[in-house]
C-alpha cells in the first residue's frame, strides 16, 4: 500500500489527527442542513408535540365527569404560571421548528422534481404511501391555522369567571362555543385533519429516529392517529348534541 | 395482441420533450417488456425514423441498466421485478402503456428513456467503499459477522443502483439506494473503520446531488426490484445518531 513507505512516527501522527477531525460531532446547526437530521428534528419535535396533545386530549376529558373539576383543572394549570411559560415557549419552538422544516421539505421536493408524471400510481404494499403522507404539508398548515384560531377562542377569548369566585370559568366557554354548529362542525372537520396528521406522522417520526422497523409500529401509528382524533372530537359533539350538562 | 404505446420522446437533455403515440400488433406473451420495445424500434427504423433509446444490458434484472415508469409506476405493475424481467403476460390485448423516463433533477434525462444516473457513482464515491489492505483473499471465518446481519447486510448488498426507489419517490429522494450502501457496510466489521465519516459523506453528498428528502412514504420498497426494505433508512438514520453521540 501507499503507506508502506512512510515511516511509523510519520505515519501515525498526521493519521491520528485526520481520523479526529471527521470523527468530529457535528454542532446541532449542521443536523438543520442534513437530509436525516432535518428528519430527525421534525420526528423530535413531533413526538414532543403529540405529547402534549394527548396530555391536552386527557385534560379535556375531565369535562365529562364535571364542569367543577374542568375548571379546578384548568385553575391549577394557571397556578402554575412560571412553568406554565415554560412549556408554552418550548412548545411554540418545537412547533415552529416542526413548521420550518416540514416548509423546507416541502420546496425541497418540489425543486427534486420539476417535471411531474403524466402517469404516477403507488405501487401497493409494502409501500407506505397514503392520503395520509401525502397531505403532510397542508393538514399540517391547516393545524396551524386552526391553533391560532384555537387560542383566540379559548386561551385569549372571553373570560368568565366561576360564580363567587375570582377563578376563570373555562366550562361556561367551552359549553358556549360548542353550542354554535358551524364552530362545532369546522372544529370536528379539522381535528379529522389532526387524526390524519397523527396517522402518517407518529409512525414516521419513530421510523425518522431509527426506531420503527417493524409493521405493527405502522398499524399501531395509525390507531393512535384515530384515537387521539376521536378522544377530541368526543367533546365538542358531545356538547353539542346536548349529552353532557 | 395489440398494444398501444405512449412513450415520451426527447432528444436532449436540453429540449422539450412529448408523448408519441405508437401501437405494435402480434405481441406475444412470452416476450419481455424490452423485447417489446426492440419490435417498437424495429418498426420504427424500418420507417426510417429514429428509434426509441432506452438502456438495457443484461436482460436477467441483476445489472441495473434498465428502468422507466411504466403506467406511473417504476418498473412496472410486477413487484420485485427490473423492466427487463416483466413480461407482456402481465397486460392485456388493447391496452394503452404509458412510457415515462426517471423524473428527478438529480437524474436529468440524456435521450427518451436514459436518464444520467451518475449521481449515485458520485454518492458511492463519497464513501461507500472500506478501505482495505489488498492482496490474497483473507482466510474464511478471519472475521466472524453474526448471521442475521450477514444476511441483512447480503439483503442490502443487492442494490443494482437502478433508481427506481428515487423515481417512485413522491419527493425524488435517493434515501434507500444511499441507506442500502450505508447499512450494508454499517454491518459488517470491514465497515467499522469508517462508519462515522461514511454516514455522513455519503448523504451530504446525497442532498448535494439534488434528491429530495424522505417523507417516509415508503414507495421505493415497493418498487425496488430487489426488495429491499426500509429497514436500511432506519438503519442509515441510527448510523448518523452515532455521528452524534461521543460513546456512538
Amino acid at each position: 500500500m501507499a503507506f508502506s513507505s512512510i515511516s511509523n512516527s510519520e505515519k501515525s501522527k498526521p493519521r491520528k489527527s485526520e481520523s479526529r477531525k471527521s470523527d468530529h460531532v457535528a454542532p446541532p446547526a449542521e443536523m438543520w442542513q442534513s437530509s436525516i437530521g432535518k428528519k430527525i428534528l421534525t420526528g423530535v419535535t413531533g413526538l414532543g408535540l403529540v405529547t402534549f396533545v394527548v396530555i391536552h386530549a386527557l385534560g379535556n376529558l375531565t369535562l365529562f365527569f364535571s364542569a367543577p373539576t374542568f375548571n379546578y383543572l384548568a385553575y391549577v394549570i394557571e397556578r402554575l404560571r412560571p412553568l406554565l411559560y415554560l412549556v408554552e415557549f418550548s412548545l411554540l419552538g418545537l412547533l415552529l421548528i416542526h413548521i420550518a422544516i416540514g416548509i423546507r421539505l416541502y420546496v425541497g421536493k418540489r425543486s427534486a422534481r420539476r417535471i411531474a408524471y403524466t402517469a404516477y400510481e403507488s405501487a401497493g404494499a409494502p409501500s407506505r404511501q397514503t392520503l395520509a403522507s401525502r397531505t403532510m404539508i397542508f393538514s399540517g398548515l391547516l393545524l396551524g391555522v386552526f391553533l391560532i384560531w384555537h387560542l383566540a377562542t379559548f386561551k385569549f377569548g372571553p373570560v368568565y369567571r366561576v360564580p363567587g369566585s375570582t377563578d376563570r370559568d373555562m366550562a361556561r366557554l367551552v359549553f358556549e362555543t360548542f353550542q354554535q354548529p358551524i364552530y362545532t362542525a369546522s372544529y370536528v372537520i379539522v381535528l379529522g385533519f389532526l387524526g390524519l396528521h397523527l396517522r402518517h406522522g407518529f409512525w414516521s417520526a419513530l421510523h425518522s429516529l431509527g426506531v420503527a422497523t417493524k409493521p405493527s409500529v405502522f398499524m399501531g401509528s395509525d390507531d393512535l392517529g384515530r384515537a387521539i382524533s376521536i378522544a377530541i372530537k368526543g367533546l365538542p359533539i358531545a356538547i353539542y348534541f346536548g349529552l353532557l350538562g | 395482441m395489440k398494444i398501444n404505446l405512449s412513450v415520451w420522446r426527447q432528444e436532449n437533455s436540453q429540449s422539450d420533450g412529448s408523448f408519441y403515440n405508437y401501437t405494435i400488433e402480434n405481441v406475444q406473451s412470452d416476450l419481455s417488456f424490452l423485447e417489446l420495445l426492440d419490435m417498437l424500434n424495429e418498426q420504427l427504423m424500418a420507417k426510417g425514423e429514429i428509434p426509441v433509446e432506452f438502456d438495457h444490458d443484461c436482460r436477467e434484472g441483476i445489472c441495473g441498466s434498465c428502468g422507466m415508469m411504466v403506467n406511473g409506476q417504476a418498473h412496472g405493475p410486477q413487484k420485485k421485478t427490473a423492466v427487463c424481467q416483466l413480461y407482456m403476460r402481465n397486460f392485456k390485448d388493447g391496452d394503452t402503456v404509458t412510457l415515462e423516463p426517471w423524473r428527478a433533477t438529480a437524474f436529468p434525462v440524456i435521450k427518451d428513456l436514459v436518464v444520467d444516473r451518475s449521481a449515485f457513482d458520485r454518492i458511492v464515491a463519497a464513501g461507500g467503499y472500506v478501505s482495505v489492505k489488498t492482496g490474497s483473499a483473507p482466510d474464511a471465518n478471519a472475521v466472524l459477522v453474526k448471521k442475521t446481519d450477514a444476511d441483512q447486510a447480503f439483503d442490502y448488498a443487492t442494490c443494482i443502483s437502478c433508481g427506481a426507489c428515487v423515481a417512485a419517490c413522491p419527493n425524488a429522494s435517493a434515501s434507500l439506494f444511499t441507506a442500502a450502501k450505508i447499512s450494508h457496510l454499517a454491518l459488517l466489521a470491514q465497515g467499522n473503520p469508517e462508519r462515522k465519516q461514511r454516514v455522513v459523506k455519503m448523504t451530504q453528498q446525497m442532498t448535494a446531488e439534488g434528491f429530495g428528502d424522505c417523507s417516509n412514504h415508503g414507495e421505493c420498497q415497493a418498487v425496488c426490484p430487489k426488495g429491499i426494505s426500509i429497514d436500511a433508512i432506519a438503519q442509515m438514520r441510527r448510523e448518523y445518531i452515532r455521528t452524534k453521540l461521543p460513546f456512538g
